[in-house]
């Protein structure tokens, strides 16, 4: 299983019955191939639509009919859509139950950076702050390093996107949860030791009183 | 009744330097001809509003490729290569908004009023921050614009608009919040069309309607 997949299919066990959910671009989109069966998820896409679905057929496509990144969706039976100020006031309001982002960094206190690197990446926060602000959830879904550097840091050396802990770091290697005493690895990927995780972090982390593989059935 | 215009003639009414909002989300729900029509007059200095610059050669990137910008007000411009080469040159003033933040300044911009209370974005620092009831906000005053170019499926004679799923996105928030506004309309229909209660942006917003699409 590749590692992108892995993580998807963690993510995607947090998905609650009857909730209104936010994939951000790239790596969470994938989490939608993986909704439990029997779970009901609404998902909302920021530019302005809640209970989007796939790809309509090829050559099928309504050139109004997007997600946040520019693809082609459908719209489900009960879907609704609405404006930019109605989108950011379910984001920000707390009526969004969950939201997935990607990860640049998260520190010792769960706060998350991924908005702008310095003199190099410069995309923009687009609906990150406010979906990490408001969301009752929220989910980071990353790779554990970057080109052999941890993401999970003491501190953060670039922007924070909101000083609001996260609710979940969800890796290829583990998952973390920030608490209010440090991080706490809860899970740790089939195969990967505890030693193995924590050498590749770059904050302390607390273990829960076991730490159990993932469950990616 | 009011009588359409062609977009150059919208485009001209563009001065160069002016303030623009722009409605479309990476391209989707932007009026695609008056931006032709502005790349087309050469238009400069422009300091455009929008979510964001598409990418080069789709909707506002087209002005940017142009030339035709001066300064981004937007919320996300990864999408476009081009700006962020421009920016990282300094040729291009970009000042990034959160998302929820630009459309709250852009709502507010509209009935006029001095701006808005929010929580996202605490994390940057020298803003100014205000408390209510015991919760911290930073204070972000409205946005308004010398002139909104908004994009509609339909428009009725009146200029009542309505919009099409994920292509509604800012343009009803534009369309209130500037001196000047400009709807394309995908269609003009004749009054009567449109329900009271189907309308989405009243007509009296709108100071001039683009005539319909001309076919080859």
């Amino acid at each position: 299983m590749n590692p992108k997949e892995l993580i998807a299919r963690r993510v995607a066990r947090e998905l609650r019955d009857n909730t209104l959910v936010n994939l951000g671009i790239g790596l969470p989109t994938l989490v939608a191939q993986f909704v439990p069966a029997g779970t009901k998820v609404y998902f909302q896409s920021e530019n302005g639509i809640i209970g989007f679905g796939a790809r309509p057929p090829e050559g099928m496509e309504d050139l109004h009919l997007t997600d946040a990144g520019r693809a082609f969706v459908s719209a489900l039976p009960g879907a609704v859509a609405f404006d930019s100020a109605m989108s950011f006031a379910l984001i920000r309001g707390g009526h969004l139950d969950m939201t997935v982002l990607g990860g640049l960094q998260v520190d010792g206190r769960g706060r998350l950076a991924n908005w702008f690197i310095p003199e190099t990446l410069v995309p923009g926060m687009g609906g990150a702050m406010d979906l990490v602000s408001g969301a009752r959830r929220v989910i980071v879904a990353m790779n554990h390093t970057q080109k052999g550097t941890p993401k999970i840091v003491d501190e953060l050396t670039l922007p924070a996107t909101s000083l609001r802990p996260v609710t979940l770091v969800v890796t290829d290697l583990a998952v973390i949860e920030p608490t209010p005493e440090g991080l706490v690895l809860r899970e740790r990927t089939p195969g990967v030791s505890v030693e193995a995780v924590r050498a590749a972090t770059g904050s302390e982390l607390l273990l829960s009183a076991t730490v159990p593989e993932m469950d990616l059935s | 009744m009011r009588s359409a215009l062609d977009p150059g003639a919208a485009a001209a009414l563009v001065a160069d330097g002016a303030t623009v909002m722009i409605g479309g989300f990476m391209g989707v729900g932007s009026p695609h001809r008056v931006i032709a029509a502005l790349v087309e007059r050469g238009a400069r200095g422009l300091t455009v509003i929008a979510n964001d610059t598409a990418r080069p050669s789709v909707g506002i990137g087209k002005l940017i490729t142009a030339g035709c910008v001066a300064r981004v007000i937007a919320s996300h411009i990864g999408t476009n290569p081009e700006t962020q080469r421009l920016m990282l040159a300094g040729q291009l003033a970009v000042e990034l908004v959160p998302q929820g933040t630009l459309a709250e300044r852009i709502r507010a911009g509209g009935p006029r009023l001095g701006g808005v209370l929010t929580a996202t974005g605490m994390a940057a620092e020298g803003r100014q921050v205000v408390q209510v009831d015991g919760r911290e906000f930073l204070v972000e005053p409205a946005l308004n614009a010398d002139v909104a170019l908004v994009a509609a499926r339909g428009a009725d004679y009146a200029g009542n608009l309505v919009y099409s799923l994920t292509a509604r996105n800012f343009n009803p928030l534009m369309a209130m919040a500037a001196d000047t506004v400009i709807a394309e309309a995908n269609e003009i229909v004749p009054l009567g069309a449109l329900a009271p209660d189907a309308v989405h942006t009243p007509g009296v917003l709108i100071d001039h309607l683009i005539e319909r699409p001309r076919v080859a």
